[in-house]
């Protein structure tokens, strides 16, 4: 595991509103919350999101660009489980404690996402059961859009049939 | 484009199946080309001095390594006489490892082409997606060769390609050309993969929301294993595309070629003549029934 963390990545000064497709549908007024605890971002291609291992703080909304979500194994190296693209999310550890990050995060390409504060969020959340609700939501839509998308990849439907 | 269109029963019981159908003509292997470990692209040019066979994309062949047997191959090759017949074939039993096998100037049996092949002229004037998974993308190949062909007349275009790993990656240096295009979108994942690899990690439909496209004018052409298409096809008609715009190209065990031995049947369907291409409108009810 590394444990060392990566510089934060550049701040804009302009806050940017979680208008991602991911949260269409959600309230205005919920998505005006999210966009208040955000910071706009960019990454160059190479740059770390996060580590595993890291306090998870953050949730990333990408607008553009590309981030791997990726895994260090021993004797393998780093190994990309997943990519996702604009108009998704990165980052959910922060929902549950002991908010630790569980797999590392990269720029494939040039990347502008949306850093929303994690206990800013919580904190919202805590106080506004609507606006829980309604994140919680969206959320697990995209949980169980990967959950889905990861049961089709364990089926493995390209593999040779004569192969073992 | 529609191809192979199907007799009515009265017809075909007169004048029975074209000429040919049933007989093999003698087809010699000009170029074999390794895609992958078990995967190899073949040239294949008349040997017995006849005209060389014309076959629309999306098209089949029964391909027959003597003295082994016979197997359906799509046709990976363009419409164009001019060129050989081309077939990429992946070695998954005693038959396609025989073809896999043979060298330039060996000897294969044709017949065909068979069946109703993709419909290219919906998409003039149309957004373009086209899915393929693993082998899927052999006949999608000559799809995108017309289109490259006819370019000005059609919209935003999207080549989305599943593989199971970066070495299982069918034409890797022409998707590589294709990406670099400005006026084609082409994005290949994987779904596992190694040290090394930069690109998308992850199932083929979770690049449709970043592929351009207006669901209400946009035609789909999508080839893979059958589960992906059919997770493809709904996640197409979820996102606002008109099932009958969505076209798949289906597999059975086809045999005869020419709607004779009924074992590719898909409940009213013979898939030799009535596919392999066919729309989600008339298929998605069918899928839905197992084993059928």
């Amino acid at each position: 595991m590394t444990t060392s963390s990566p510089p934060p990545p550049t701040a804009s000064e302009t806050a940017s509103a979680p208008d991602i497709p991911t949260f269409a549908g959600m309230q205005p007024e919920h998505r005006a919350i999210i966009a208040g605890c955000a910071r706009e971002v960019t990454l160059k291609p190479g740059e770390v999101l996060f580590r595993e291992g890291d306090v998870a703080d953050t949730l990333y909304l990408i607008r553009a660009g590309t981030v791997a979500i990726e895994m260090f194994v021993p004797t393998r190296g780093t190994i990309t489980i997943e990519t996702v693209g604009a108009g998704d999310v990165v980052g959910w550890s922060w929902l549950f404690p002991p908010y630790r990050l569980r797999f590392d995060a990269r720029a494939l390409s040039a990347v502008t996402a949306g850093a929303v504060e994690a206990s800013c969020l919580r904190a919202r959340m805590a106080a506004d059961p609507e606006l829980g609700y309604d994140l919680l939501f969206h959320l697990a839509k995209v949980l169980a859009e990967r959950l889905s998308a990861t049961r089709m990849r364990l089926l493995d439907v390209y593999r040779n049939p004569a192969q073992p | 484009m529609s191809t192979g269109t199907r007799p009515s029963p009265e017809v075909a019981a007169t004048v029975g199946p074209a000429a040919g159908a049933l007989t093999p003509r003698l087809f010699r292997v000009a170029g074999r080309a390794q895609q992958t470990h078990d995967t190899w692209t073949l040239r294949l040019v008349p040997g017995d001095g006849g005209a060389p066979l014309v076959a629309a994309p999306g098209q089949f062949t029964m391909l027959y390594a003597f003295g082994v047997g016979e197997v359906p191959l799509s046709v990976s090759s363009g419409s164009s006489g001019a060129t050989p017949l081309v077939h990429t074939v992946r070695a998954v039993g005693a038959v396609t490892e025989a073809i896999c096998a043979a060298k330039p100037g060996d000897a294969l049996g044709v017949r065909g082409p068979f069946g109703r092949g993709w419909p290219l002229d919906e998409t003039l004037g149309r957004d373009v997606l086209l899915i393929a998974g693993g082998l899927g993308l052999a006949p999608l190949w000559p799809v995108i060769q017309w289109i490259l062909r006819r370019r000005d007349d059609i919209g935003h275009v999207s080549v989305l390609v599943g593989s199971r790993t970066p070495a299982d990656v069918l034409y890797r240096a022409e998707l590589a050309h294709l990406a670099a295009r400005p006026d084609i979108q082409a994005v290949v994942t994987v779904d596992a993969a190694d040290p090394g690899w930069d690109g998308r990690v992850g199932v083929v439909t979770a690049l449709l929301p970043q592929a351009r496209f207006d669901p209400a004018r946009t035609v789909a052409f999508s080839c893979g294993p059958e589960i992906m298409m059919r997770l493809t096809a709904q996640a197409l008609v979820d996102a606002g595309v008109p099932a009958h715009r969505v076209h798949l190209s289906m597999e059975r065990n086809m045999h005869c070629g020419v709607g004779h031995c009924g074992r590719c049947q898909l409940g009213p369907l013979l898939l030799c003549l009535d596919g392999p291409v066919c729309d989600y409108d008339r298929l998605g009810p069918l899928l839905r029934i197992r084993e059928l």
